[in-house]
């Protein structure tokens, strides 16, 4: 919601913005439930916090009907090879939010197994640290994701 | 190495070697060396090898590889199923997606940091891996914790093992479809989370059981709270009863369905709900009581079947029972220390870093190496929600544990998984693997 009107031609800013507000409000996540991490990612989507405000309740057990991976967990070597093929299953638009410190960068477990960050294997256009991050996290973490498609800008928070 | 080198020298397209290596996830299903091996279900004998049987014929038979990317397999189990038509005639499970070589990280943190580590084995259950690794620190250093200690940790515990299990409830009915039991059991777990973050700071992965007792006394108010949930859980599970105990659906899938019987479970080394629902009542809270549960009244429930409806009404049991002890434990809570007074052992208060030398010393010894436990081996266990947790330890004299090893009860119980699905129909695994319960993170490591 950020930038309405931007400069340059009006029609096709406004298709423009138009194609954002609809992507962001109807984010459908990949299951991609991987370890701790996952059991707070489907806490976020139960009755207590409800990520159906967002219009996000939908979690897609196909890559292929989702437009948001959530990296929920650590990666080890043996699951990138399948992460980055669910990734490549998506269809585009897609979006990736690294979930917690081990996604992000392999937390505290720096040895063989894991891969350190999972922004090693695929494009991460989001990181929410926490090791797990609550759902409150999670939520803030796809807010900004939304608002940062909105703009079409890097948001930092 | 030799097969990788001829991988390497391989032209594509040429003929191949002969011993080709086989790449990530091609795990054959081939014929079993041992020739014929029986097994017993249900009364039928499944032999292992039936693919060359003569009657089947080709068109029938079909292998489906299930995850490791599969809403259904709880995290990222995989399974390479074996069918005739809807008929599962083997099942192989295929781990390792989730290793974390966590026993590996163990030996490279202090004792005090052990627990950091070991917590994020079994997620569901957090507080009793810490409490099986304290355990086992506290046997090899021969350090007995203070009363209102160990009762903490049962306390903790035990609420762990309700959350744990209302998960478990919430996801064997999300799994066959019974979606408003996923958003009761989860709605119930919050409950007990709060107090958890309340408590430790954290919602999972706590950290709040150490060696020597845990990490901080119970907040102000307390009592309170566990009095809350011991009023709202049952009667949470009078809706869940309601909804699930004689749902005709419900049973149509779960009765039947995923049988294993005692002798198996021996044979397999199955603990838990699984083994408890086929009639067996070995808890290890009764058999071998450890952080003084022994001194408060509950009962082993048990089934008859060892069916998934066997399993899901053990489970529902046991949170009563868990319930009983926490409220025996609210009303018994002895006064005192919260950890030993032994400042090897545990840090000393905050106040008094303020106030002695020997005290900071102390705490800046404590948190930069630790302590050194005595040359030895040890091995602690404990009734986690999902059966037999076991930590064993070796000590070569220094301040870290020069093994740490997890008898991890997920991986032990999904041993059952091919005894459970053979001669059974496809959409029966999705309840089986569901009742098993199993946590990959404690499962892999």
């Amino acid at each position: 919601m950020a930038r309405r009107s931007q400069p340059g031609n009006l029609v096709t800013t406004t298709i423009d913005w138009a194609a954002r507000w609809a992507q962001t409000q109807s984010m459908w996540p990949a299951t991609f439930g991987l370890a701790c991490c996952a059991i707070e990612m489907m806490a976020t989507g139960t009755a207590h916090h409800d990520l159906a405000r967002f219009g996000m309740e939908v979690f897609r057990a196909s890559p292929r009907q989702a437009d948001l991976m959530i990296v929920a967990g650590r990666v080890s070597q043996k699951m990138a090879p399948v992460l980055r093929q669910v990734y490549d299953q998506m269809p585009e638009p897609k979006w990736v939010i690294s979930m917690g410190a081990c996604a992000s960068t392999g937390g505290m477990f720096n040895n063989y197994a894991l891969v350190q960050g999972v922004d090693q294997v695929v494009p991460v256009d989001m990181y929410v640290p926490g090791c797990p991050p609550g759902p409150q996290s999670l939520m803030h973490g796809i807010l900004t994701l939304q608002r940062q498609i909105m703009s079409g800008e890097k948001v930092t928070v | 190495m030799a097969d990788r080198r001829l991988l390497e020298t391989w032209v594509s397209g040429t003929e191949e070697p002969d011993a080709m290596p086989t790449d990530e996830g091609a795990q054959e299903m081939g014929v079993q060396e041992s020739g014929y091996r029986f097994r017993e279900q249900l009364g039928a004998v499944v032999t292992d090898d039936y693919l060359y049987e003569e009657e089947v014929s080709e068109d029938e038979r079909m292998i489906i590889n299930m995850g490791p990317q599969h809403p259904s397999t709880h995290g990222v189990l995989r399974l390479q199923l074996e069918l005739e038509g809807e008929m599962i005639k083997r099942c192989r499970p295929v781990i390792g997606y989730l290793h974390t070589g966590m026993e590996k990280t163990a030996e490279t943190l202090t004792y005090m940091q052990g627990p950091t580590n070991v917590t994020r084995m079994d997620y569901l259950a957090p507080l009793h891996n810490e409490l099986v690794y304290s355990l086992a620190t506290e046997q090899l250093l021969e350090v007995e914790v203070p009363p209102r200690a160990a009762a903490i940790r049962v306390l903790m515990t035990e609420l762990n093992r309700v959350s744990s299990h209302l998960v478990a409830l919430a996801t064997n009915g999300m799994d066959i479809g019974a979606i408003s039991m996923m958003m009761y059991g989860f709605r119930e777990r919050e409950l007990i989370l709060a107090f958890f973050e309340k408590t430790t700071g954290l919602r999972m992965n706590h950290n709040y059981i150490r060696p020597g007792g845990v990490a901080a006394d119970l907040p102000p108010g307390w009592r309170k709270d566990v009095k809350q949930i011991l009023k709202t859980i049952p009667k949470r599970l009078v809706q869940y009863d309601d909804l699930l105990k004689e749902n005709p659906i419900w049973l149509a899938r779960t009765q039947g369905v995923g049988v294993i019987t005692a002798e198996e479970c021996r044979a397999y080394s199955i603990t838990g709900p699984i083994l408890r629902a086929t009639g067996v009542d070995w808890d290890l809270r009764k058999v071998f009581p450890y952080s003084g549960i022994g001194q408060y009244e509950f009962d082993v429930p048990v089934g008859a079947h060892g069916d998934v409806y066997d399993r899901y009404r053990v489970r529902v049991e046991e949170i009563i029972q868990s319930l009983r002890i926490i409220e025996q434990v609210a009303d018994m809570m002895p006064s005192g220390d919260f950890r030993v007074s032994d400042r090897k052992v545990t840090p000393p208060p905050r106040a008094r870093i303020d106030e002695s030398m020997e005290a900071l010393i102390h705490h800046f010894k404590i948190f930069t190496e630790g302590f050194r436990a005595p040359p030895g081996e040890t091995y602690a266990a404990i009734e986690s929600p999902r059966g037999e947790l076991g930590c064993y330890l070796v000590s070569d004299g220094g301040g870290k544990p020069w093994r740490c090893h997890i008898r991890a009860p997920s991986f032990y119980n999904l041993q059952a998984l091919p005894v459970m699905l053979a001669e059974s129909m496809v959409a029966d695994t999705i309840a089986t693997i569901a009742s098993l319960d199993p946590v990959m993170g404690d499962v892999d490591r």
